[in-house]
């Protein structure tokens, strides 16, 4: 087997066909899919200030990378990473140790905020008490932050490093739990209506699979080792994924089929919640968007967190 | 041969010609891991000997 442009040892066989690649060949494959996703979905415009939210992971990482290389010379637009210490102990500071190096080396500010700060418990803390999912609980809490932060900083854009293989998850959870008006704000780039309050996110990774990204960070260097959250597998998001990697290892090509009929749907879908979703309520206690009286993240504060 | 998986932080012995079968005996699903042999990726169609060094990094990171 060689590879299918130079001739060269192959180093990956693309997830969704026959064609196998060499390390140079897979890199600019990779790069390409990345500048093409921004390009088709106009996820990048003149002035943006663009936050990137990042963790020190390979996703995270290579986006920060590749936006750093992909927007130089463009003087109009402005990069910040931002990063979320939910207070993992031997996960999350292991990663931001890492993360901080990578800003520095490659010339990216970097802006940390943690859970202990913000909310006044780490995630480990939170979790002596909480007995419910992890993932439900940070995830809330993450995103929270993430849209506040953004805001702070005065962002145009939010870039996460939400991959293929995350974007198939979330289509089917939200099938799977008939929550079929979340799914609407997915996309490459999100949103519904235009909100001043909610940050639009884009995802340049969107077609790429999670395990193609793994490969262009160890291929990069950026990493050889890629830690898993030791809360991930109690997720639900955790058991849908093992599920889709079962399928896709049956019947390859499953999870692009996902997003690619999804993104078909998606215009329909956006069209029908943009007409009959209720007007965008703002948290009576912190006056962030929500969609009811109180932002989940109040009511965690309250119920779970102050405990 | 002796198999590195990072995952678990274990070593498994398993006897293979192609990094295909490395994983079927192994029962790892070839998309959740990334191969590394002797320091370099290789494709689940790579030959393997005992000779080589192998290291199975998984994919798999967030919650």
């Amino acid at each position: 087997m060689v590879c299918k442009n130079c001739q060269e040892r192959p180093v990956i066989k693309l997830t969704n066909s026959n064609i196998y690649l060499c390390k140079n060949c897979f890199i600019k494959y990779f790069e390409k899919k990345v500048k093409k996703t921004i390009s088709d979905y106009k996820l990048i415009e003149k002035n943006d200030n663009i936050i990137i939210a990042t963790s020190g992971g390979k996703d995270s990482t290579s986006l920060l990378y590749l936006l750093k290389k992909i927007l130089k010379g463009r003087k109009d637009i402005k990069i910040i990473a931002i990063a979320i210490d939910e207070g993992i102990h031997n996960y999350r500071d292991k990663s931001l140790e890492f993360l901080k190096i990578f800003c520095q080396e490659h010339e990216v500010e970097l802006k940390i905020f943690s859970y202990k700060e913000e909310f006044g418990k780490s995630l480990d803390e939170i979790l002596k008490t909480y007995k419910g999912i992890p993932c439900s609980i940070c995830g809330v809490l993450r995103r929270y932050l993430l849209n506040k932060k953004s805001k702070e900083l005065k962002a145009t854009k939010l870039a996460t490093g939400h991959n293929l293989d995350d974007e198939a998850q979330s289509i089917v959870m939200n099938y799977f739990k008939n929550n079929i008006k979340i799914s609407a704000r997915l996309g490459p780039i999100t949103g519904i209506k235009k909100d001043e309050k909610f940050i639009p996110r884009i995802k340049p990774l969107y077609f790429l699979t999670e395990k193609e990204v793994t490969a262009y960070a160890f291929l990069k260097g950026f990493m050889d080792k890629f830690n898993e959250c030791p809360n991930s597998p109690y997720s639900y998001r955790g058991q849908i994924r093992d599920m889709l990697n079962d399928f896709e290892a049956k019947y390859p090509g499953t999870k692009h089929s996902i997003i690619m009929s999804f993104l078909e749907l998606l215009p329909v879908l956006k069209e029908n919640y943009r007409n009959n979703l209720h007007a965008i309520n703002y948290c009576v206690s912190c006056s962030e968007p929500c969609s009811q009286k109180e932002c989940k993240t109040c009511k965690y504060i309250k119920t779970v967190i102050k405990l | 041969m002796k198999i590195y998986l990072e995952k678990t932080n274990e070593y498994k012995d398993v006897e293979a010609s192609t990094v295909k079968e490395l994983l079927a005996k192994l029962k790892i699903n070839p998309t959740t891991v990334i191969v590394i042999k002797n320091n370099e990726l290789v494709s689940e169609d790579d030959k393997v000997s005992n000779k080589d060094e192998i290291k199975l990094l998984s994919v798999i990171s967030g919650g």
